[in-house]
């Protein structure tokens, strides 16, 4: 424990959540995020861990499960992929409305039709708007600290987290990663003690999810947008404490670049005043970085963003302010306009960044993002031309 | 780095070759990542894996288009000549065959080609076409990119949950292909 070992994406997912502990586990089984799953049924079954693991009938079903325990107060966890988790959709925007304190796990896959198992993220756009956390891992090690940091926030504020790993790109393939000990993650995350009068407790009889009139639904819709709002400066904040405690005892390498910024919410990896940045979500950013160390050495910047929901918006422009080219990879795209990170980035710089933004779709349904693909976009994008482009080869 | 890419068929170990390697890789010290290229996943179809082997930390997650290792696991494969693309002067190549080398059209010095009998050793020992434990004996003695006592760890470690006759069957599986 503590150390590194070579694991599954997947395997180190469902040991953290072992030690991080919930009360309830419901899920339905779905590519790529079976692994996680059966893995935390076979630790079940094998006596190793204390929750009750409900195998649901959907997921629609697996979600209502988990909303109901966490109604009753306790820590609870589910993890799907694509249709699953379009079909627990209305359960997704029930449980952010009730503030119930959920995490969960997507391993992003493409969504039919045409059918494909394979990664992109598609999936988690179409709930976007939830009224969830949605964080995006690079790698194993930050899918395993996200999971714990998710916890955190979300039994503090309230509010439901997604941690977002790349199908099969992270949870089928094998890399190093620590797993912490129970002793260790208490020292972060509490036993978890549900706030007396905010779930169902006879004692403290409430109700939750209520008809609300059009007196104060608007309202309530308001509160809901400020306090994820506000959530970014506590995820901020939780990923500085997360650090502190975590990293002095497992001795993490820094970035090698010196001009790195590392936050909760985005990492940026390259020189100050690049003049062209590239920004993406996930995996993909692993490659990017590699592509650049290897080919380039003018001044490219990397942007990981790591928190897509809340949006950043303060501290990406910090980063872009002094870009020439930006350019914009997308796993996702609105059909009919452009690619969903693209999109956001362009209206948060509106009349405040001059450079120029370039939107490009990469890897839909596993189609692989080649070093190639990235040489081609850091060309791309200092052409004049700035239409959204798909990048297949 | 080292790039390694294997192919073989579903139902063959494609992956879990990969993985053992990767595991083998770690023991050893170094920094490694394996992962798959899954297909539909049936018995049979063509399966591709990959494994990247260096010592500082890996962070690409391209698949691999210019392996430094080609490990072939059904020689039948190779009648698509796609098989081999990215294949430079100095790839190395281990074909799973009871035939000679010199069949393989292969545009690449002999000496970097090692072929095995893999599938004669995997149905004596284990009896059963799993070629993946034999064939990486082959790699430990052919390329000693892993070491032959780190590949038995790492065959333990990912066999745990099995019985263990097994794991001692694909264990004096490897130390017999390393051994020829």
């Amino acid at each position: 424990m503590n150390k590194p070992q070579i694991l599954e994406g997947s395997r180190a997912i469902a040991l953290i959540i072992k030690n991080i502990a919930p009360a309830v586990i419901s899920a339905y089984p779905i590519t790529p995020q079976t692994h996680i799953v059966e893995d935390l049924a076979k630790f079940k079954a094998d006596s190793q861990a204390d929750y009750e693991y409900i195998r649901a009938e959907s997921e629609f079903a697996a979600a209502s499960i988990i909303l109901g325990a966490s109604a009753t107060g306790v820590r609870v966890y589910s993890a799907t992929s694509s249709q699953g988790l379009l079909l627990m959709t209305e359960v997704i925007y029930n449980i952010a409305g009730m503030r119930l304190p959920i995490v969960m796990t997507c391993a992003n896959r493409a969504v039919s039709a045409p059918i494909n198992i394979w990664n992109d993220q598609q999936d988690v756009m179409t709930i976007r708007d939830a009224g969830w956390i949605l964080l995006f891992a690079e790698n194993h090690q930050e899918a395993v600290d996200q999971h714990i940091i998710a916890y955190k926030l979300a039994e503090q504020l309230k509010l439901p987290v997604i941690v977002n790993v790349d199908g099969f790109i992270m949870t089928h393939s094998y890399e190093p990663v620590i797993i912490y000990d129970t002793k260790l993650i208490k020292k972060y995350l509490p036993d978890y003690k549900p706030t007396t009068g905010q779930y169902l407790d006879p004692e403290n009889p409430i109700t939750l999810g209520a008809l609300v009139t059009p007196t104060n639904y608007m309202e309530i819709r308001q509160e809901l947008h400020n306090d994820l709002i506000a959530s970014l400066e506590v995820i901020n904040k939780e990923y500085k404490n997360f650090k502190k405690i975590f990293n002095p005892a497992l001795k993490i390498t820094k970035l090698k670049n010196k001009n790195s910024i590392e936050s909760g919410l985005l990492e940026y990896y390259g020189p100050k005043n690049a003049s062209t940045i590239l920004i993406a979500m996930g995996s993909v950013i692993g490659t990017i970085k590699d592509t650049v160390d290897n080919n380039f050495k003018e001044k490219i910047g990397i942007l990981k963003i790591k928190c897509f929901r809340p949006f950043p918006e303060k501290e990406i422009l910090q980063v872009l302010k002094s870009a020439k080219y930006i350019a914009v990879l997308d796993k996702s795209i609105s059909l009919g306009h452009m690619g969903c990170l693209a999109s956001d980035i362009k209206a948060i710089c509106t009349g405040k960044i001059s450079a120029k933004i370039q939107n490009f779709i990469v890897g839909l349904g596993g189609k692989d993002i080649t070093s190639n693909i990235i040489k081609k976009i850091i060309i791309e994008v200092r052409k004049k031309d700035d239409k959204t482009k798909f990048i297949g080869k | 780095m080292i790039q390694i890419r294997i192919h073989g068929r579903g139902g063959q170990g494609v992956v879990t070759a990969s993985e053992l390697i990767a595991i083998a890789a770690f023991i050893d010290g170094k920094q490694s990542q394996a992962f798959p290229s899954f297909g539909v996943e049936r018995t049979g179809a063509p399966v591709e894996s990959y494994v990247r082997i260096d010592n500082k930390p890996i962070t690409t997650h391209e698949q691999i288009y210019q392996p430094d290792i080609l490990i072939i696991q059904d020689s039948t494969l190779l009648n698509n000549a796609s098989l081999i693309n990215g294949v430079g002067p100095k790839t190395k190549i281990i074909i799973n065959t009871s035939k000679d080398k010199s069949i393989f059209k292969l545009k690449l010095p002999q000496k970097n080609i090692y072929t095995i009998d893999a599938t004669k050793i995997a149905m004596e020992i284990l009896g059963k076409n799993i070629v993946n434990t034999v064939i990486l004996g082959a790699l430990v003695k052919f390329t000693n990119i892993i070491s032959l006592a780190s590949l038995m760890s790492a065959i333990k470690e990912k066999f745990a949950d099995k019985n263990k006759e097994l794991i001692a069957k694909n264990i004096n599986a490897v130390k017999l292909a390393c051994s020829l």
